[in-house]
């Protein structure tokens, strides 16, 4: 076939709406009418049509993916509570709550926010951490290995890309999938089974990040059948950055090298297709193809090129391939790029493939002229491919050049600032939530729940993925995924705790990665399914050893279609939560990632996922020395619940096994629960606590039976003695009653975390949580048998704590 | 006193090279990570090193094999370098991946054959894994083996391993008796109290349960688990170890730093 690498031109001038409309759809543009409109009329003042890759360029410039437009654009917001309607116009959502949080917070450790590729706070006097998560999820629906691998891929390349480079020291990951176990015929045609896709995201994900060589060490992955169709894919990095390497600069006559992987056809319209539903006509062209080999390599020779100050600035090529890493870099003074001069991985490109391609493992670095040479050694020497494809101007226009002839001029203001800012519609009906007819149960009945929220998929072990994942690489995993207090038998882990002692001789800091997500509660209620996100990441930092003070957060919304006013609105109350929790811990967002229109289109009907919102946390800890495991360690030690259990079932996991409706989701209290956390800090820093665990799904029966099988021990706990609280914001049925031993055991309340002591510490642990709520349950014991006991209501749960660790450990073997 | 000095040989994939350097730092050496370019552009740079490592990673993706094409390029360009160092008698380790260029290379079990007798080949389990394990030295390996990798180590102890590709593999009953009739079997899986282990404690299903082993020599060893990963007891899951301090894996490179001194 004869190909041809010709550059057309694109006739707009004179095109209706109509037609504008349809030349968006039909070249993959994403655009909107508004959009196109503001297109052409920039043109007719030029006096000319635009050619092809001008209009890619644009389009991929003003992708949802790449400018965040419904979140940074004008939004018209209707709340209904109680019949009561109120409204509020937001400018700007993102730079109103989320933003403005870490605004007013003010951290002076927060060395820089939301304006690079990654979030980074400072480690110690010389050195930052940088953190990003991205979301991967339309080409892990399609292809989920190439999906997943590219989405570490990507991620890892953020933080390269982040100041001048950092190193990465871990890895995250957390997956929405459908049932792994479902029916086949129950799948919608020209869908994967959940059981493929999860077999290929978790091998995607193993493949690129242990070759990488980055330790894979904290994530969870959640089951709902809302995810089938369009499953969800989030994958994290954090890296250590000297502070003197933060910032970028680029500068007139500065030369464009990109270096890494070849250009090639794979991923074209990587960035559009991201706003653009699903279907089963949906190209697998836009899904990227990696090797993590390419991507090692740069690494290492970046490092080296970096530390030897050979260039002024940095950044990735992801969505939207080199269109997109230059645009950003020169945006404010201009560039020039030769498109022939780009490295191929065949011939035939067209230039403006070869603009906008997200071909894989490729960096584009700032340089000045005088280093080139020596730049380009460092790269070669390491058998990595380094090619000047270009320099940095002061026109302010971006000017693209293949076989000498100019293919693209444009105003870098036009692109960059000339999007019209859409006006979208936003509605939220606040739904009252009451707590359920008292749940009675007697002692067999709760004892066979146990075991089945034990073996549920949202609970289980997750170990069948865990370890495929080597998140021992580099030596630095200090606290683990799994837990255990030998290593044949271990737990699941609250949070991860990477120790870098190989980057920072003789340190003694720590830095702590945790998250929290629960898209069960954001079916009832938006805000608090955001607040209990967040509380559940600092609660599972707090519950190693983080310092409450030191933890900053990240955002990631994965919603449906922005264009349904009650989807836009609930992720408007997602918002607000961000915002009033975030400044309610004093907890700041360094950066964050929404993905927008995850839906589905079948036989005409559309399928959205459940909305979710994913808070991935890193602090750092002072003394690494001071972190503790969940396994209970020694008989006779004391068991203590920190925190209030409330009649909290609504989205809880017993609710859905037990086909449960009604209850109200689990609230949060900053004050009382940030107080704990910051107690929990003191009691862990003076080695008062032997192990802790985040009470969360499951509540209070499964966090107990974990840190008991997972240390082959007993327990045994009064379930009278648990502090309740029985004056409830919302009213239940019946007026205010005294909770069940089932409602105690397995309401989700937040804030509560479970905690061993030894007896002779009991009195200096007291002293330091003062008037924090907290009750003493019980005590770890010897027999190996998991004991729950009422006496007021006459139950007695009792399991063998092997029998609960095999409930909990053969759910998920694929 | 004389400064130990360590070379960490890397190449594309190469990723355990910061901890094992580390590891060296640590038992008072001095250790150097160099590509392989460097190496093939001044091939008598090696005979500066004391101690040589291969360190653990997928070097050059694991494509064809594990360790292939790397063990394909140290024969071809630095064949005769590589096998005059080994014969020298100076400490080798190769780790993990390193064990599996040691062994494609020829060095092990013998650098006098220089000729892969044995392989490593694909877990039982037919899928990565990352966990750790119990590690049993022998009584009669104790007593007679001449490695100076494996003294002063307790009867059994714990190091973790992350592999796909890790299952001993001979078809030469031969091979195998000579092995244990030298003691070239240093490290064996085991359960806690030495006796015989099941998977997941034999994570790859080697045959005879080998875990590491060296050349008759003594100087030359190789294994799947990772001691670089384990030199503090931060590192331990249940923070065991010694000296309340350091994590057994710290011994077998000590072993080789003293060896040197």
């Amino acid at each position: 076939m004869k190909y041809t690498t010709k550059c057309e031109t694109i006739k707009i001038l004179n095109l209706s709406n109509e037609q504008l409309l349809e030349l968006s759809k039909k070249n993959l543009l994403s655009l909107s009418l508004e959009e196109m409109k503001v297109v052409r009329n920039y043109f007719k003042k030029l006096k000319r049509n635009p050619t092809d890759i001008e209009m890619e360029t644009i389009a991929q410039t003003w992708s949802e993916h790449c400018k965040h437009k419904t979140l940074t654009g004008l939004i018209e917001y209707t709340e209904e509570e109680n019949g009561k309607k109120t409204r509020r116009i937001y400018n700007n959502l993102l730079k109103e709550t989320i933003f403005k949080a870490s605004i007013e917070l003010n951290k002076t450790w927060c060395l820089s926010i939301f304006k690079d590729n990654a979030g980074i706070i400072e480690f110690d006097s010389k050195n930052g951490v940088a953190f990003k998560v991205e979301t991967h999820n339309h080409p892990s629906a399609l292809e989920p290995y190439g999906g997943s691998a590219t989405g570490i891929g990507g991620v890892i390349r953020d933080i390269l890309g982040v100041g001048l480079g950092a190193k990465p020291l871990a890895n995250t990951d957390v997956f929405c999938l459908g049932d792994p176990n479902m029916e086949a015929s129950k799948i919608p045609k020209g869908v994967h089974h959940p059981k493929r896709i999860m077999k290929g995201v978790v091998s995607g994900v193993r493949d690129y990040g242990n070759k990488m060589g980055i330790p894979t060490v904290n994530g969870t992955t959640y089951f709902d059948d809302g995810y089938i169709v369009n499953p969800l894919v989030y994958c994290g990095t954090m890296g250590i950055i000297p502070k003197n390497k933060i910032n970028k600069k680029v500068e007139f006559g500065d030369l464009i090298l990109v270096v890494g992987g070849r250009t090639g056809r794979d991923g074209i319209h990587g960035a559009t297709f991201s706003s653009i539903q699903l279907d089963k006509k949906s190209a697998v062209s836009a899904v990227q193809i990696g090797n993590p080999i390419i991507e090692k390599k740069v690494l290492d020779a970046m490092l080296k090129a970096r530390d030897l100050n050979l260039y002024r600035a940095v950044t990735d090529c992801g969505a939207g391939g080199l269109s997109s890493a230059v645009g950003e870099l020169g945006k404010k003074i201009g560039a020039v790029v030769y498109l022939d001069k780009v490295p191929l991985k065949y011939d035939g490109l067209r230039p403006w493939e070869i603009w906008i391609s997200e071909a894989q493992e490729r960096m584009v670095f700032t340089v000045s002229p005088k280093n080139i040479e020596k730049i380009i050694e460092v790269f070669e020497k390491e058998d990595v491919e380094a090619v000047c494809i270009g320099k940095f101007t002061n026109d302010k226009k971006l000017t693209l050049t293949y076989d000498g002839n100019v293919v693209a001029n444009m105003d870098m203001k036009f692109l960059h600032n000339g999007i019209p800012k859409p006006t979208k519609r936003a509605f939220y009906k606040v739904s009252e939530e009451k707590i359920q007819k008292p749940i009675e149960m007697d002692s067999s009945e709760i004892s066979s729940s146990l075991a089945s929220l034990l073996a549920d998929l949202n609970i289980c072990s997750k170990e069948w993925i865990i370890r495929q994942y080597d998140h021992e690489v580099q030596g630095q995993t200090v606290v683990k995924p799994l837990q255990g207090n030998n290593i044949e038998i271990s737990g699941p882990g609250d949070a991860a705790v990477i120790f870098p002692y190989t980057v920072i001789k003789g340190t003694k800091k720590g830095i702590v990665l945790s998250n929290g997500l629960n898209p069960q509660y954001g079916k009832i209620n938006s805000y608090k399914m955001a607040a209990s996100a967040i509380e559940e990441a600092l609660r599972n930092a707090v519950a190693v050893g983080a310092d409450v003070r030191r933890i900053s957060i990240l955002d990631n919304f994965c919603f449906g279609n922005p264009n349904d006013p009650e989807i836009l609105g609930s992720l408007v109350r997602a918002t607000k939560a961000c915002y009033d929790v975030s400044k309610a811990f004093e907890v700041p967002f360094i950066s964050g990632k929404d993905s927008l229109h995850n839906e589905y289109f079948i036989n005409g009907k559309r399928y959205s996922i459940p909305s979710v919102l994913l808070i991935s946390a890193m602090g750092v800890i002072e003394n690494v020395e001071n972190t503790v495991t969940m396994p209970f360690k020694k008989n006779g030690n004391k068991i203590f619940v920190l925190g209030i259990t409330r009649n909290e079932l609504g989205g809880s996991v017993f609710s859905k096994i037990s086909n449960m409706k009604g209850g109200a989701v689990p609230n949060v209290f900053p004050s009382e629960s940030k107080d704990i956390m910051k107690k929990i800090y003191s009691a862990i820093s003076e080695n008062l606590i032997e192990a802790c665990h985040d009470c969360s799904e499951g509540g209070i029966a499964v966090a107990v039976s974990e840190m008991a099988f997972s240390a082959n021990k007993g327990v045994k706990i009064d379930i009278d003695a648990v502090n309740i609280y029985s004056h409830l914001e919302c009213e239940s049925e019946g007026g205010i009653r005294i909770m069940t031993p089932a409602e105690i055991l397995f309401s989700e309340s937040n804030g509560r975390f479970i905690v061993e002591i030894k007896p002779n510490n009991e009195e200096k642990f007291k002293k330091i949580l003062g008037g924090a709520v907290f009750s003493e349950i019980g005590y770890v014991s010897d027999d190996k048998e998991v004991i729950f006991e009422s006496k007021r209501s006459n139950v007695k749960i009792q399991q063998n704590s092997e029998f609960l660790l095999n409930s909990w450990h053969n759910t998920i073997n694929l | 006193m004389k400064k130990v000095k360590t070379l960490i040989l890397r190449t594309a994939g190469t990723n355990c090279d910061y901890e094992t350097q580390s590891a060296f730092e640590l038992c008072g050496a001095v250790a150097d990570r160099v590509h392989i370019n460097t190496l093939i552009e001044k091939k008598n740079k090696i005979f500066e090193y004391d101690i040589l490592v291969f360190p653990g990673g997928f070097s050059y993706g694991d494509d064809i094999a594990s360790g292939k094409i790397l063990s394909n390029e140290i024969k071809n360009k630095l064949g005769d370098e590589i096998k005059k160092y080994a014969l020298s008698g100076r400490p080798i380790v190769g780790i993990c991946n390193g064990f599996q260029v040691l062994v494609k290379i020829g060095l092990l079990p013998d650098p006098k054959f220089f000729k892969q007798i044995f392989t490593l080949s694909c877990n039982d389990s037919d899928k990565f894994e990352c966990r750790w394990v119990y590690l049993k030295v022998e009584k009669k390996v104790r007593r007679e083996s001449n490695c100076i990798w494996t003294k002063n180590l307790p009867d059994v102890i714990s190091l973790p391993v992350a592999h796909g590709e890790g299952k001993f593999v001979s078809g030469n009953e031969k091979f195998l008796d000579n092995l244990n009739k030298n003691s070239q079997i240093v490290f064996r899986y085991s359960l806690k109290d030495g006796s015989e282990p099941e998977y997941p404690l034999v994570p790859n299903g080697s045959i005879g349960h080998v875990a590491g082993i060296c050349n008759k020599k003594g100087n030359i060893f190789g294994l799947m688990p990772h001691p670089e990963r384990y030199v503090f007891t931060l590192q331990h899951p249940a923070r065991e170890g010694f000296n309340d301090r350091y994590g057994w894996g710290k011994v077998i490179f000590q072993n080789a730093v003293d060896f040197v001194i």
